[in-house]
């Protein structure tokens, strides 16, 4: 219940209000969400995925959240392009998010630990919907940002659980 | 990170017109206010009251008229009833850890209500690290304490009960006469404190006649400057200092008398109160009028609170659906429309307005929200022009926000 000043820096305002490569992708090869409506953030990406070289050859990005929810979605949409699944899964962590993106709020490195967390999922429910067996870089132990985003997810929930019935009826 | 905010407000030039609706968190002190209040400064009145010269019998004169003043507008019976603080938010520590302290030999359980602001809230839970209980009253779903609840919970240890006369968030006028009635039948002894900011200027509020025994006000919420606030203590009730130091004017709150921030608070009660039908319909009219438009503009959403006569006159509280709060206030602000929102997205454990959960809205109903409020200066031209912004800025946020967000 504490309200924090918010200075968002230019970069982080130039991507609010026009983000990249926003939008649902109609023939996308894996789609991965995070985060929940309740905590007021979440994160659909959208990736095309070149099967054989296994290349992201394009991602977007829908977002329900605040500005630096957008901001760091639109950024990583645009960082992971014509990246190997390999070279995105290692070199995109929220640091380098954040970094790119140029500074966020110490209350706001969550959007950019979820945004990475939606990211890790897309790749790793890649393999695992396509039926192929994981790579020797793809870890079996959930990263920090998959983690984040679970946990974000369960508190959703359990924040969810306690709302009136009234409130489940409507 | 201050550097960042100078290209941010580059990025709000060439607003041709700017409309400020969060009058919840702060205002506009007009003209005239300031204007009261500068003499203050270093023309008159500007020495202590309680010193033996001329510039403090000047201010010892004023704040004395002031006290009178104020004590008519709340509905006091003397001016020794009223105390001023340094905003609401002290005046409603003071009036709950004060009163509590003073009557802790009576009882130990204080009662709110869910939906309590902020500063009574926490207060009344932190006071359960000196002994005392706090119980939450709930409201229904228009944000109405149940009063059956409240009954039941009224016992041989209630020392203190405190519910707002208007809620802050949902502008829900509650019946306070109704509970006061129903709490002091149960036990006579137990205090009823009324958390007034959001009633003050807006409805008829009269301490005595509604027979409550602490009532607190704040100033920017009427227009005058931030920094003051009152509380109403009826007389003859205990009452402990929370803060120690040189005692002057008023026994319950330390410290030098403010004059310009007292005078500027009497000027913005003044002018609230001596066109008060005149005021309130204005509010009303132009409130009505941006919530009709809002509503013909747009689909899904959720007006939040009661309507009608059971509604503050100013209030306007929105839940805008598949649209995130912070990121339609920061939208609406870069066009010259500042609002604020119920979304808490800042925090990292994100929880939203806890009145809009209290009254049973869905969380993403209630990140969604904005809250915006009416005054006397506000005019037919900025409601058309807030008419004219937010359906566009509301439908491009909608559209970042695309299939995600429903929940």
């Amino acid at each position: 219940m504490s309200r924090i000043p918010l200075p968002y820096n230019p970069k982080v305002m130039d991507l609010f209000r026009n983000p990249k490569n926003l939008g649902k992708m109609e023939d996308a090869t894996v789609v991965a969400v995070a985060g929940n409506p309740a905590c007021g953030d979440m994160i659909t990406f959208y990736l095309k995925i070149d099967e054989v070289k296994q290349v992201i050859e394009k991602a977007t990005f829908e977002s329900y959240g605040c500005a630096a929810n957008i901001a760091t979605s639109s950024i990583v949409t645009e960082l992971i392009k014509g990246l190997t699944l390999e070279v995105a899964w290692k070199d995109i962590t929220w640091k380098k998010v954040t970094e790119e993106i140029g500074g966020l709020p110490s209350v706001k490195f969550h959007c950019g630990v979820l945004a990475v967390g939606a990211l890790k999922r897309a790749i790793r429910q890649y393999f695992s919907q396509k039926g192929l067996e994981n790579p020797s870089w793809l870890p079996k132990e959930h990263t920090f940002e998959e983690k984040q985003a679970l946990e974000e997810e369960e508190l959703a929930k359990t924040l969810s659980k306690r709302l009136k019935p009234e409130a489940e009826k409507k | 990170m201050v550097e960042n905010v100078k290209e941010l407000l580059k990025l709000h030039e060439g607003i041709t017109h700017e409309v400020y609706l969060d009058n919840e968190n702060s205002s506009i002190v007009p003209k005239d206010v300031v204007e009261a209040m500068i003499p203050y400064y270093n023309k008159v009145a500007y020495g202590n009251p309680t010193l033996t010269h001329k510039p403090g019998w000047e201010a010892f004169e004023v704040i004395m008229n002031s006290f009178q003043k104020i004590a008519n507008f709340m509905g006091a019976k003397i001016l020794e009833e009223i105390t001023f603080t340094p905003s609401e938010t002290e005046a409603n520590n003071l009036a709950i850890m004060g009163s509590c302290f003073a009557q802790k030999t009576k009882g130990k359980k204080i009662i709110i209500s869910e939906i309590e602001p902020i500063n009574v809230l926490q207060v009344a839970e932190m006071m359960e690290k000196f002994g005392f209980s706090t119980t939450k009253i709930p409201v229904n779903q228009e944000g109405f304490v149940d009063l059956e609840k409240l009954k039941e919970a009224v016992d041989n240890e209630t020392i203190l009960v405190s519910i707002s006369s208007v809620n802050n968030e949902l502008g829900t006028i509650q019946p306070i006469k109704e509970a006061v009635d129903i709490v002091k039948s149960k036990n006579p002894q137990t205090l009823f404190h009324t958390d007034a900011s959001d009633a003050y200027g807006r409805i008829p509020f009269n301490a005595q006649k509604l027979n409550v025994d602490l009532a607190t006000v704040g100033s920017y919420k009427i227009q005058g400057p931030r920094g003051m606030g009152a509380m109403y203590l009826r007389e003859g009730i205990n009452m402990e200092r929370i803060l120690e130091g040189q005692i002057g004017t008023q026994k319950l709150w330390p410290g030098v008398e403010n004059t310009p921030l007292i005078v500027g608070f009497t000027k913005a009660s003044e002018l609230a109160f001596e066109n008060f039908n005149d005021n309130i319909m204005k509010m009303r009219t132009l409130r009505d009028k941006l919530v009709d438009g809002i509503f013909n503009e747009l689909d899904d959403l959720r007006f939040n609170g009661p309507t009608g006569e059971k509604r503050s006159p100013d209030n306007a509280n929105i839940s805008i659906l598949r649209c995130e709060g912070e990121a339609l206030t920061i939208e609406l602000s870069l066009k010259g429309i500042y609002v604020s929102s119920g979304s808490a997205c800042s925090r990292r454990l994100l929880q939203p307005s806890h009145v809009l959960v209290a009254i049973g809205r869905r969380f993403s109903e209630a990140h969604g929200s904005i809250l915006m409020k009416t005054t006397r200066s506000h005019t037919e031209e900025d409601i058309a022009c807030v008419l004219e912004v937010l359906p566009t800025a509301v439908k491009r946020i909608r559209g970042i926000v695309g299939s995600t967000g429903t929940d």
